[in-house]
């Protein structure tokens, strides 16, 4: 690919920084071209961020309805899954699952609340709660 | 104390650009792509069966860490790697080596470092920056991907090293202790390039090199029979990983094609200078590819998307690829 090629189409999934591309000259000298952007990423992208968020939407409303505690969705709304926090909290996921129980979170020890909390980055009184409409897709 | 001498450099990768930089501070000078050549990290890898974050693994470079070791490897650099099993001893150890004065690669989470944006923080725990210094509470951090260097709380980075999971960093730190002042460019480069052709082409498993990317294309023509939700989103996927994450463009075709021509330039070698035009080539079919993937996802739920065309296009793709190592086998 060429330096002039390289596509500068100031994406939104970039937020206003720039990638290193390697991209030769008229010469065909190869150098590094600060790109702000190709479309065709910003797409590809978007799709999984919509994905993670699309998850986490499914998942506030299964807590609306009592189906999973509120654990279940702040798995989500950070970008895991059950894989991923089973593996960041060092629990295993058919443990992982039963906790993810209203009646069965509501008794875990003070100990695993906040192995959980520590894991994803919030405080035990947020883990422990919905947030209010309109804080999902972090 | 920052160190006084250190330079950031903006770089399409973490972890060639991290030793790219650590390499020219300590006095070999040395640009990514030959980092990422001479280590001998061009790869392709597609493994169905190990999934991150519900896609399979699409590698277009080797392990993480392959391009430290491969540098140690090759040209005789000896780092010092460390682990911790405590995070509170993790970071006193930074600290300790950042008031020596020296230079630190670390390896980390991206979602837990707050100076990257929103849009790019996904569960990947094998990055690489480098700290350079501690001003109060907070790391000078160069992070290769970025343009200038940024700043970190002394917290976050804590957390960022010590992330549980799939590649779990355990505090990794590493600096070098030995780094050679001149290299031997004609036995080296000749011996890393042969490897690399040859790893690409003759693998003995189905699923790396070049045979990694047929299977690939050949998964992609077999999506006709997946839920239209799972085959966008596998096909955004491998996108991803071919352009979105720090490849340089095209897969890290773009940086050998980068590092093939330098290092014909050092050696005087004609024939690394022509593979490195045709990688070129080969490069921009992939983004080719890409663009098609881009078109297909786009399409409305009524149209079908042309799965087959897409797997006829990635192996040519892969045929094409292919011609680039038998040259330089």
């Amino acid at each position: 690919m060429e330096s002039a090629a390289v596509p500068q189409d100031n994406v939104s999934t970039l937020a206003n920084h720039k990638k290193a591309i390697y991209a030769t000259s008229v010469t065909g000298e190869y150098a590094i071209v600060a790109s702000s952007g190709w479309q065709v990423e910003a797409e590809v992208t978007t799709q999984a961020l919509q994905e993670l968020e699309r998850l986490a939407e499914e998942a506030y409303e299964s807590v609306v309805v009592g189906k999973f505690a509120p654990l279940y969705f702040h798995m989500y709304n950070q970008r895991m899954d059950l894989s991923t926090l089973a593996q960041a909290s060092g629990i295993f996921k058919w443990r992982l699952k039963r906790h993810l129980k209203p009646s069965v979170f509501a008794k875990l020890s003070q100990e695993l609340i906040e192995g959980y909390a520590e894991t994803l980055g919030l405080s035990v009184e947020e883990l422990c709660r919905l947030p209010q409409r309109g804080g999902s897709g972090a | 104390m920052p160190s006084q001498t250190f330079e950031h450099t903006h770089s399409a990768h973490c972890e060639s650009g991290v030793m790219s930089s650590m390499m020219r501070h300590h006095g070999l000078p040395l640009s990514e792509a030959m980092v990422f050549g001479l280590s001998g990290a061009l790869m392709f890898a597609y493994i169905p069966f190990v999934k991150l974050g519900g896609m399979p693994l699409i590698a277009y470079r080797s392990m993480p860490k392959a391009i430290i070791k491969g540098l140690q490897k090759n040209l005789g650099v000896k780092m010092k790697m460390q682990t911790f099993a405590d995070s509170q001893q993790g970071t006193k150890a930074l600290d300790d080596l950042l008031d020596q004065g020296e230079i630190i690669g670390v390896q980390s989470s991206v979602f837990w470092l707050p100076y990257f944006p929103e849009e790019m923080r996904f569960h990947f725990n094998a990055h690489n920056l480098i700290v350079y210094g501690k001003e109060g509470a907070e790391y000078l951090i160069s992070d290769p991907v970025f343009e200038a260097p940024v700043r970190c709380q002394v917290k976050a980075l804590e957390k960022a090293r010590f992330v549980k999971g799939v590649m779990a960093p355990k505090g990794l730190l590493y600096y070098p202790v030995k780094v050679p002042e001149t290299i031997d460019y004609e036995i080296i480069i000749s011996k890393v390039v042969k490897k690399t052709a040859k790893a690409m082409l003759k693998t003995p498993v189905p699923i790396a090199g070049i045979r990694g990317i047929r299977a690939l294309a050949k998964s992609i023509g077999k999506l006709e029979k997946k839920e239209l939700r799972y085959a966008k989103l596998f096909l955004g996927h491998i996108v991803r990983m071919q352009e979105e994450i720090g490849t340089g463009g095209a897969g890290f075709r773009f940086i050998y094609a980068s590092f093939l021509q330098e290092a014909g330039t050092i050696i005087e070698s004609d024939k690394l200078k022509e593979a490195s035009q045709i990688m070129t080539l080969v490069g921009d079919q992939w983004r080719e590819f890409a663009l098609m993937i881009a078109k297909a996802i786009r399409s409305k739920k009524s149209q079908k998307i042309d799965f087959i065309a897409l797997q006829t296009k990635l192996e040519s793709v892969a045929n094409a690829e292919a011609e680039v190592y038998k040259k330089l086998l």
